[in-house]
């Protein structure tokens, strides 16, 4: 009995913007603030639109201050409101950071439940769109060190619209990480009505039985590309795994997959020590240590800071990585 | 506020003296030096965002209208002075001694494109809007520790001026008595944001009362009133009695960067009608007519010269080769970590094979 879902293909900043779109018809609590957000609709258009349908009191352009944006969502959110605070890349989230550390993540916590933070922070980030410096940071293991906020990473326009509802409908704070490497590389059918994709559950993009490749954000592509390229040269099949959210993670889809499999590779393009890529290692160890048949191999950025954009295709993992990771283990 | 800190001015837009206190000064060896080195801001200028549309270097952040501001300013410092530019400001790091071949490639992408010439103490741009305020007052307030008579000199826009470290810049600075001067730039937007949005008070100068610092509010369009205003804040600097907040009133004719469009957020006729009658050079081409010393045969043979730089800066900008991939894995640290080092080698190994 089902019946055909009408949809409309976006690209995925397209699929952001209509998620918010879609909340803020449905609630009037739900407001957009942030630097350029309003007249000009964001630097990446992802708030076209907005403020000519909601009007200049629920689609705020602010004063240029981060702490100030988040510190006052803080507030908001706590009386009432619901706001979605955009930060203009992730590598300008620095000046919010105290606000988001002290307070956004333990108010609930520091008062036992009395008050909350109903916000979602928004922010472009990642490199490999030669960008100018500081604008291409992946600092996501900042936050997920963080108890008390949610981190989500859609890689794609079905999920970040399904995904950016959860986050506005979910009671505590999340950060919700915008791969711009990812704003317009596909075009995929999105439906037009509202749906949600649930935070804390990651995808299996492919089956497959040698290995699990597991990425989020920008390396998707990456990790579908090599997967793709082993098996038709050397036929060996990948389980490839898209996180989705990086806090929680989906232990359930990493287990069963990794026990299928007894090998996997972790992907990110943020430097490996400190990296959520070990979060993925540890969660591995804890759940599925026997089932393993070689050690697990993480492809990363360099324990650097991202270098400008003529050389920053030498410090993002790329398929070609991937692989000669691939063969390592499945040849170990 | 409007009243207790008005527009200071010498040169009207019709290039007449409406203020005669420096008229002795204003000779036609410094004018033309000004004019000569505005006109080089501006080719730079103009060049940069002709590479960028050639696809020769990437984004590139243009400040047409702003070279009155920038030129008349960094003009007075003095060497060992400390310079902190954002990411607008090359009219400033070129007058200053910057490279035009290093500041092309700063914006082609190349590390070492925030490298400065030996002995000018230029800080790379900040992209981090204001924090920069702040290192202008450490590296101020250490020459007032050694002894020296150095002074800082920083430039932001009027979206920074939001910011916490704006703030707390000027705190420092005027409780440690820092020898720096606080550059605004205020061109009327931060990217789409224009100042009304930004700020309920109708200038910024007046933010200095509230540190108890000397507050001005000048023309920036102007080269005079922001060469002879700068210098007075750097001689009071000097001398030992703290820093000066600047508040420059200019306008962008362009873009916020070259993948920004104004028209979404502006009305372009503005731009058009600033360029005919408030732009800085045009006004002290006019100041100059009037004094007599000023010709196109001059102003031809001086745009030759320039051009000869310019077209040499790119050409070294292109001759450069690839950036040095390595610079991203040697300057971490004094001495690479382990992993670093490890990362490096199979970095390595991987470029080998690749061969
Ligand atoms: C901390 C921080 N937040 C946001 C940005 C993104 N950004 C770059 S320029 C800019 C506007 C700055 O305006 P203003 O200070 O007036 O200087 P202008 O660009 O006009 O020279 C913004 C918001 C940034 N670079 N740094």
């Amino acid at each position: 009995m089902s019946t055909a879902v009408k949809t409309q293909k976006l690209t995925m900043v397209q699929a952001i913007t209509d998620a918010m779109a879609t909340m803020m018809r449905e609630h009037d609590d739900v407001l957009v603030l942030g630097e350029d957000v309003g007249k000009n609709g964001g630097v990446f258009r992802a708030t076209e639109g907005l403020q000519a349908e909601f009007g200049e009191q629920r689609v705020i352009d602010t004063p240029l201050a981060e702490s100030g944006i988040i510190g006052t969502s803080i507030g908001l959110a706590m009386n009432g409101f619901r706001p979605i605070a955009e930060m203009q890349f992730l590598g300008f989230i620095y000046p919010a950071f105290n606000q988001i550390m002290t307070h956004a993540s333990r108010i609930r916590s520091r008062t036992l439940g009395h008050f909350t933070v109903p916000m979602v922070i928004r922010a472009p980030f990642g490199a490999g769109v030669r960008a100018p410096e500081i604008h291409s940071d992946s600092v996501e293991s900042l936050f997920t060190h963080m108890p008390g906020i949610k981190v989500v990473v859609p890689s794609n326009a079905y999920d970040a619209k399904g995904l950016l509802i959860a986050s506005i409908e979910d009671p505590d704070p999340v950060l919700f990480l915008e791969p711009m490497r990812c704003y317009r590389s596909h075009k995929i059918e999105v439906p037009e009505d509202k749906y949600t994709v649930e935070i804390g559950k990651g995808a299996r993009l492919q089956e497959g039985e040698d290995i699990s490749l597991i990425a989020w954000g920008a390396m998707v592509d990456v990790v579908k590309k090599a997967a793709k390229e082993m098996e038709e040269a050397e036929g060996i099949t990948c389980d490839v795994l898209d996180l989705r959210t990086l806090y929680p993670l989906d232990r359930d889809l990493i287990t069963e997959s990794v026990q299928k499999t007894g090998r996997a590779v972790i992907v990110h393009e943020a430097p490996g020590t400190g990296g959520v890529g070990n979060d993925v290692v540890s969660l591995i160890n804890d759940t599925s240590f026997l089932h393993l048949r070689s050690p697990i191999k993480r492809v990363t950025g360099h324990d650097t800071p991202v270098p400008m954009f003529a050389i920053e295709d030498h410090y993002l993992p790329d398929a070609e990585r991937v692989k000669q990771a691939i063969i390592d283990i499945v040849r170990f | 506020m409007e009243v207790q800190f008005p527009i200071k001015q010498i040169l009207n837009e019709d290039g007449v003296v409406v203020n005669s206190e420096f008229e002795n000064e204003m000779t036609e060896s410094l004018t033309k030096e000004l004019y000569i080195k505005m006109l080089r801001a501006r080719m730079f200028d103009r060049k940069g965002v002709n590479l960028q549309r050639q696809g020769r270097i990437g984004t590139y952040v243009p400040f047409e209208g702003q070279e009155a501001a920038q030129v008349g300013s960094s003009v007075v410092l003095k060497e060992g002075d400390w310079m902190f530019p954002t990411y607008r400001d090359h009219a400033a790091t070129l007058t200053y001694g910057h490279s035009a071949r290093n500041l092309f490639l700063y914006w082609k992408g190349y590390p070492i494109g925030c490298v400065p010439p030996e002995g000018k103490n230029i800080f790379p741009p900040a992209v981090p809007i204001a924090s920069q305020l702040l290192h202008a007052t450490g590296t101020a307030w250490a020459e007032k520790m050694k002894g020296t008579d150095r002074c800082s000199i920083v430039y932001f826009g009027d979206g920074a001026t939001s910011e916490g470290d704006f703030h707390e810049g000027l705190n420092f600075a005027s409780v440690f008595n820092a020898p720096v001067i606080f550059f605004n730039q205020n061109n009327g937007f931060a990217i789409s944001v224009p100042m009304e949005k930004q700020m309920k008070t109708k200038t910024i100068a007046q933010k200095a009362v509230a540190y108890d610092i000397p507050g001005v509010r000048i023309d920036g369009n102007d080269i005079f009133v922001v060469y002879f205003e700068t210098k007075k804040a750097m001689d009071h600097a000097r001398s030992g009695n703290g820093p000066t907040l600047i508040e420059a009133v200019t306008y962008r004719y362009g873009a916020h960067t070259t993948a920004d469009d104004p028209s979404k957020y502006r009305d372009q006729e503005e731009a058009k009608r600033r360029r005919e009658t408030t732009d800085p050079l045009l006004r002290l081409e006019r100041y100059m007519t009037n004094q007599g010393y000023f010709d196109e045969a001059w102003k031809t043979q001086v745009e030759e010269e320039i051009t000869k730089e310019i077209e040499q800066a790119v050409e070294d900008m292109e001759a450069f080769g690839p950036a040095e991939i390595t610079d991203m894995f040697n300057h971490v640290f004094h001495t690479p970590t382990w992993s670093i080092q490890e990362q490096f080698e199979s970095f390595q190994s991987r470029m080998k094979e690749e061969v």
